[in-house]
């Protein structure tokens, strides 16, 4: 009974909300209503540990790459170098309803739960990425996943596939892989590559021919490189 | 005796359903997903539940090989015109290259009920992207449908570009990203699975003007999928 009058007020002060439009009018006794997320990546590589994870929940217009399309620079700063503070800003400045990092690097067999809150609406999508940080430019992720049709309680569980930011070529050469195969540099603002996104055609490594590669048999990879648990929690 | 009335009282409204099918006007679009892989001219095919262009397992059609080894696509559409069939030839007007898409709009199916699409993959003997008889949705809707790359059985994957093209012809007609790479002696002389299979990919190798392969170990590899549908049902 107590519910059923909370939740018609938040109706009552939604349809005012419509009503006013973009008015200031807002009334300060009810707090928007939020979707809470439990986001769960799980690293299911052989030996590619995954840099801290951009989780945006974003509008569903929002499209943070695609497909033959260039690389935005936060997403060539994730890719190359792990880093994805710039990912996160270009995501609130473009839609982010909600932009959360990870705490850090997961490693292969380990998982992270990263929490997110959104004010509710009604065309959430998901957005996830991570660097494979030995690689040259290899993330893992999904973009626009669709939250629309998502209950309080529902669970998407997915996979995510490997994506090559196309900012700097495969070479797998020493001083150019920031994770721990080499310990090399991770970012630069060159652009080496064919300066698109593509699916990711994996590592070489010095295994299979090419002794160049400071990558080895274990670096080596296939899709999918990471689980993806979405939980609905409010 | 009763079982079998109550059999073909149920299979009535089957049999009436896919004689008066509606005829079906659907888009296509597809997006070559690899970084260093180029589509043949493609073929997009929409024929009745019956009908395959390949089908993994079985031995390749003649048709099949001239498409897988040497890109060519006139047998295939010869013989499933004789079908029935309504087909889409070469949308993207030659070569797909990487991370690029093309669409086929509006495709009147007729009374055909399923989509099938293949193109060879370059620079391999006789790899191609694959889809076998999908069954196309009567509700109108967006579709999405990834492809595997499938080898032909056809030809020894041995990875040296040499032009050869035509059917029974070893080696590979070209490598439009131009690797330059001349001189391989080659990976193998054996096909092992004469039969459609899921494509091993290239070897490949890093040396220009000789080694095993003809192929860049680092720019002409690919993991599944390589290819992204888009089907909308109108």
């Amino acid at each position: 009974m107590k519910l059923k009058s909370i939740v018609n007020i938040s109706a009552v002060a939604l349809v005012a909300g419509l009503m006013a439009g973009c008015s200031d009018s807002s009334n300060s006794t009810n707090t928007p209503e939020m979707n809470d997320y439990e986001i769960t990546v799980t690293n299911l590589s052989s030996n590619q540990p995954l840099s801290p994870v951009a989780v945006v929940v974003h509008e569903a217009s929002y499209n943070a790459w695609e497909i033959g399309s260039a690389s935005t620079v936060g997403l060539e700063n994730l890719a190359e170098g792990g880093d994805n503070s710039t990912f996160l800003g270009e995501a609130r400045t473009a839609s982010s309803l909600g932009a959360e990092s990870g705490t850090g690097v997961i490693i292969p067999g380990s998982s992270e739960l990263i929490e997110v809150s959104v004010q509710r609406g009604s065309d959430l999508a998901l957005t996830v990425a991570t660097m494979l940080v030995n690689t040259n430019d290899a993330f893992a992720g999904r973009a626009g996943i669709d939250l629309s049709s998502l209950s309080i309680g529902d669970e998407l569980n997915l996979r995510l596939p490997i994506y090559d930011a196309g900012t700097e070529g495969n070479n797998e050469l020493a001083g150019t892989i920031p994770g721990p195969a080499d310990g090399g540099e991770g970012f630069n603002s060159d652009r080496d590559d064919v300066n698109v996104v593509s699916r990711h055609s994996g590592v070489v490594s010095n295994i299979d021919g090419y002794t160049d590669s400071v990558l080895e048999q274990s670096h080596r990879f296939d899709s999918p490189v990471a689980q993806l648990l979405v939980r609905r929690v409010n | 005796m009763k079982t079998k009335s109550i059999m073909a009282l149920s299979a009535l409204p089957f049999l009436f359903a896919s004689h008066f099918a509606a005829a079906q006007t659907v888009d296509v679009t597809v997006t070559n997903l690899t970084q260093g892989i180029f589509f043949t001219p493609l073929l997009v095919s929409a024929h009745d539940s019956s009908a395959h262009l390949f089908e993994a397992g079985q031995s390749a059609t003649a048709e099949l090989q001239a498409m897988a080894e040497g890109g060519d696509i006139s047998g295939l559409v010869s013989a499933t015109t004789a079908l029935g069939a309504v087909n889409s030839e070469n949308p993207a007007a030659g070569l797909l290259a990487p991370s690029t898409s093309t669409q086929v709009s509006g495709l009147d199916t007729g009374s055909n009920t399923h989509l099938s699409i293949v193109a060879m993959l370059l620079p391999t003997n006789d790899g191609f992207a694959g889809l076998d008889s999908w069954e196309i949705p009567e509700e109108a809707g967006t579709y999405t449908i990834y492809l595997n790359g499938y080898d032909a059985g056809t030809e020894a994957n041995d990875e040296v570009v040499n032009g050869g093209g035509a059917s029974g012809v070893l080696g590979i007609p070209a490598s439009p990203g131009g690797s330059g790479e001349t001189g391989a002696s080659g990976v193998t002389t054996a096909e092992t699975n004469q039969t459609v299979h899921i494509h091993r990919g290239n070897v490949g190798d890093t040396d220009a003007t000789g080694g095993v392969s003809d192929v860049d170990s680092r720019i002409h590899r690919w993991l599944n999928p390589v290819a992204k549908v888009t089907v909308t049902v109108k």
